[in-house]
Parts: structure tokens; C-alpha cells; sequence
């Protein structure tokens, strides 16, 4: 396969794992650039991408602009908080406000699930959906596969363990998408309340407890545990859920000895993650980060230009 | 059915190879700074090659790397299609460095464009020179070889290929009707 020959990447549920090879071929051939005195290729110059984040966001908004300007596109960065939005112009205003200047990419986050959906039903620029709600985060799937393939040569057989808050986690979403699909088994951990009822049915497996979830594990993926569910009262503090659901030097010995350690971002020091462990030689936190510009740099290549 | 004709054959190619690598040497007096670099996919192993051939009659290891273009084609998103990209490696910055660039056939030129943009972000060389096993004419650029292994005039609806036992086939240069 030479090409996606789709206009917009919403969500990993319709890719094909072919579609998904190309994307993780392309992206690990775009790594070395970053690696260059002048990091840029001229590839998008004269295009313009437009990063429209109504949620807030360090790591994608800037994973996405770096990308961008290293294909020699131009970037321009709209977050909701400083724009008309708060004059409450609607979704589907400021899109086609934005529409009419021309752009060639937009990538939007926002808080409502179908949110890129609806802005690629309605414009013809490409859209890349960088988390809509809980729905999907495709970019972060993609570059969390791409890092087991690096550092496992494939995905096919392994165990990936994902642990946290599944219920309200699009990484989590995206990732058993794409991982299922790829070939491998997922197990997903956390509290009751986090769990989605028959979440069977994405074909993953699922477990109560951490011991049992970390059991000969290739991967293991903790996901944040967000404060902001806590203050809803889903569980009762940080310090239960750490003793619980926690990734430290006493479980980590159930998983394979060759595990590696991965997290989307940003992590809670001490609560689902220590510090040891965070820092220490099976986590590929900081890997994931370097990949994600890889992707996202691919994806902007794959999804410009051409007949679609 | 198509015409396929072999206008260079095995042996062909090694004296060809070998005269480029005593030329290269006589023209730059010795291997000081030189660097050859492959242009991916076709120059790649035509490099190693050179790059052999001239260590073994200097008697000294000589620099090499490999350079994709894909991403510097004045063509690259005019169509949906994504080719592969291969690696470039590049060991260190060009500058002061006298590049070979190697490529199997020079044809329209765009593509030896390419690779000298492509270059001119890893510093400031030199000198570039440009190597070829065989150039068939039709340049749309104002684009010439320096070394040139056979220069084969044709048609543009033949078209020119170089199979190498490195990528699975006989060593052959070989002109299809297209």
C-alpha cells in the first residue's frame, strides 16, 4: 500500500492494519529527520495547517506544530480560551470562518465526541482528530504502536496490559482499536467503576486486579489518572488508588523481564506511576513523545495533496 | 510482450565502475575529503561499489553515506501516492567536503535537483560532483554529470533500467519499449 486514500484520520475503529503499516513505515522513516542540524524538509511548504484545541494541551498542540513546521508547513494555533469561542461563536461558525482563509490541514481537540467528525463532513480540508471527548486520540495510538513495534520488532502476540481510568480514557479507546487489530492481547485494569460494562465485546480481556493484569505482560501502559474524577467521587483518594492500581518496584517483577513501561501524559508522579519506575530503564515515556512527532509528521505528509 | 534489450552486461559495468573510480581519484587528487554519497534507491549500491573499488586502490577507507529524496521531489504531493522512503544517513555535517553523489541513470535531471537541495541542509560542501552509470539524455534542467560510466541517447518512450545482483537479479542494464 502506497497511499491512504482517505481525506481525514478520525479514529483508529475504521483504519486497516494495512493503512496502519504504511502510517507507522512512513512515520519511523520521518524519525531521522529530527535527528538533522536543520530539521526541516521542504515537502509542505506553502500549506497551511491550523491547530484549533478547545481542550488544553502541551505535548499534541506541540507535537503537532513541530511537525508541521518540520515539513515546512506554516502553523497557526488557536486555543478556545483565547478566541471568539468565548464569545460563544459555535463550533461549526468558527470552522467555516476558518474554512474561507484557505487552510490546507485542521486538527482539532475538543471535549465533544464526533466533534472532528463533523467538521470533516463539512470542509473539505483534511482533518486530524487530536482527541474528541472520550471518544478516540488516533495520533496517540499510533505513536504508542509505532514504539511497541520499535522496541518488540511487532505487535502481533503480545500482551499489552492498560491500566487506569478505561471508562473515560479515548487513549485507551484508540489504543485496543488499533492493537486488537494489529494482532495483539489487551488486557484492561482498573476499579469496577472504571470499567466499561461489557467491554468484552472490543475483544480485550479484562481484570480487577493489578497483579493479575501485569501477570507476564510484554507492555504495560498506565494510563493518568484525572483529579477531576476524583472531586465526582469515583474513587475515594489518589493514595487508595496508588496502593491499588499503582505501577511500582514490587509489581513490575510480575510482567516479563523485558516489559517496557509506557504512558500517554502527563504523569501523576506517585500516583499510578512512582517515580522509579517513570524514570527508570523498562520506561519508554520519553520514546513515545519522539515518536509522536514522527507520526504526526507522517500523517501531515500522508494526507496532503494528491487525488483523493 | 515488451522489446527488452541488454545494452550493458556484467563486465560492462565493472570497467565501467572501475574507470569512474580511477577518474574520480585523478580528478580530485586523491581521496582528501571526498564523500560519496548514494542516491536512494537506484545510486546506493552503485556507491558501495565505488566506494570499494577506490579503497582498494588507494589503500585507504573512504567516507560514504545514502540519501533519500522523496521528500525534496518537485512532484511529491501532486499525486496520493506516498513511494516508500528510504534512509538517508549522512555521517556528518558536508561542510568543506567534496560529495560524489551517485546515481544509477541521469535522465530529465530533477532528480540530481532534488539531491542537491537535499544536501545543502546537511552544510555547505565544496564541491558536489555527480556520478552515473549511464546517462540517456532528454534534460529538462541545466543538470551534467562529471563522470559517466556510458551515454546512452533514447527514446522517451523506452525506458532504462539497472538491475544489480544487490537487489536480486543479474548485473544488467537493460532498455524496455515502454
Amino acid at each position: 500500500m502506497t497511499e491512504l486514500s482517505r481525506k481525514d484520520m478520525l479514529e483508529i475503529r475504521d483504519l486497516s492494519s494495512e493503512e496502519i503499516d504504511l502510517i507507522l513505515n512512513t512515520a519511523a522513516s520521518f524519525k531521522e529527520i529530527s535527528t538533522r542540524t536543520i530539521k526541516k524538509v521542504p515537502t509542505l511548504r506553502g500549506k497551511t495547517v491550523i491547530t484549533l484545541f478547545f481542550e488544553a494541551s502541551t505535548r499534541t498542540r506541540t507535537s503537532f506544530e513541530i511537525a508541521a513546521k518540520r515539513l515546512s508547513a506554516d502553523t497557526i494555533n488557536i486555543s478556545a480560551s483565547t478566541s471568539s469561542v468565548v464569545k460563544g461563536e459555535t463550533l461549526i461558525d468558527t470552522a467555516r470562518n476558518l474554512e474561507s482563509m484557505n487552510p490546507d490541514i485542521i486538527v482539532i481537540r475538543h471535549s465533544a465526541a464526533g466533534a472532528a467528525h463533523i467538521l470533516a463532513s463539512l470542509l473539505e480540508q483534511s482533518i486530524i482528530n487530536a482527541g474528541d471527548g472520550a471518544h478516540e486520540h488516533p495520533t496517540q495510538a499510533l505513536l504508542d504502536m509505532l514504539t511497541i513495534r520499535e522496541k518488540k520488532g511487532s505487535i502481533e502476540g503480545l500482551t499489552v496490559a492498560i491500566v487506569g481510568d478505561i471508562a473515560h480514557s479515548r487513549v485507551a479507546r484508540s489504543n485496543i482499536y488499533g492493537l486488537t487489530k494489529m494482532g495483539a492481547n489487551v488486557v484492561v485494569c482498573g476499579p469496577a467503576m472504571m470499567i466499561p460494562k461489557e467491554i468484552e465485546r472490543m475483544d480485550v480481556q479484562v481484570r480487577y486486579a493489578m497483579d493479575d493484569a501485569l501477570r507476564d505482560a510484554d507492555v504495560v501502559m498506565m494510563l493518568r489518572m484525572q483529579l477531576e474524577r476524583q472531586e465526582k467521587g469515583l474513587f475515594p483518594s489518589l493514595r487508595e488508588y496508588a496502593q491499588h492500581f499503582s505501577l511500582n518496584r514490587d509489581n513490575i517483577g510480575l510482567a516479563k523481564d523485558d516489559v517496557i513501561v509506557m504512558h500517554p501524559g502527563p504523569i501523576n508522579r506517585g500516583v499510578e506511576i512512582t517515580p522509579e519506575i517513570a524514570d527508570g530503564p523498562a520506561s519508554v515515556i520519553l520514546e513515545q513523545v519522539t515518536n509522536g512527532v514522527a507520526v504526526r509528521m507522517a500523517l501531515l505528509y500522508l494526507l496532503s495533496g494528491g487525488a483523493k | 510482450m515488451k522489446k527488452k534489450k541488454v545494452v550493458m552486461d556484467a563486465e560492462g559495468i565493472e570497467r565501467s565502475l572501475t574507470r569512474i573510480a580511477y577518474e574520480i581519484l585523478e580528478h580530485n587528487k586523491g581521496t582528501d575529503n571526498l564523500i560519496i554519497i548514494g542516491i536512494c534507491k537506484g545510486g546506493v549500491s552503485l556507491a558501495e561499489r565505488l566506494c570499494e573499488k577506490i579503497s582498494a586502490i588507494e589503500g585507504a577507507e573512504i567516507m560514504s553515506g545514502t540519501l533519500d529524496i522523496t521528500l525534496y521531489r518537485d512532484d511529491v504531493l501532486t499525486t496520493g501516492k506516498r513511494p516508500a522512503i528510504g534512509g538517508t544517513y549522512i555521517p556528518f555535517p558536508l561542510d568543506h567536503k567534496r560529495v560524489i553523489l551517485v546515481d544509477d541513470v541521469l535522465f530529465t535531471g530533477r532528480t540530481i535537483r532534488a539531491a542537491m537541495d537535499a544536501l545543502m541542509d546537511f552544510g555547505r560542501p565544496e564541491r558536489i560532483q555527480l556520478a552515473v552509470l549511464i546517462d540517456r539524455g532528454h534534460r529538462e534542467f541545466p543538470i551534467r554529470a562529471d563522470f559517466i560510466g556510458e551515454a546512452l541517447p533514447s527514446s522517451l518512450w523506452e525506458n532504462i533500467s539497472v538491475n544489480l545482483t544487490d537487489n536480486g537479479s543479474e548485473d544488467e542494464v537493460v532498455i524496455e519499449e515502454g
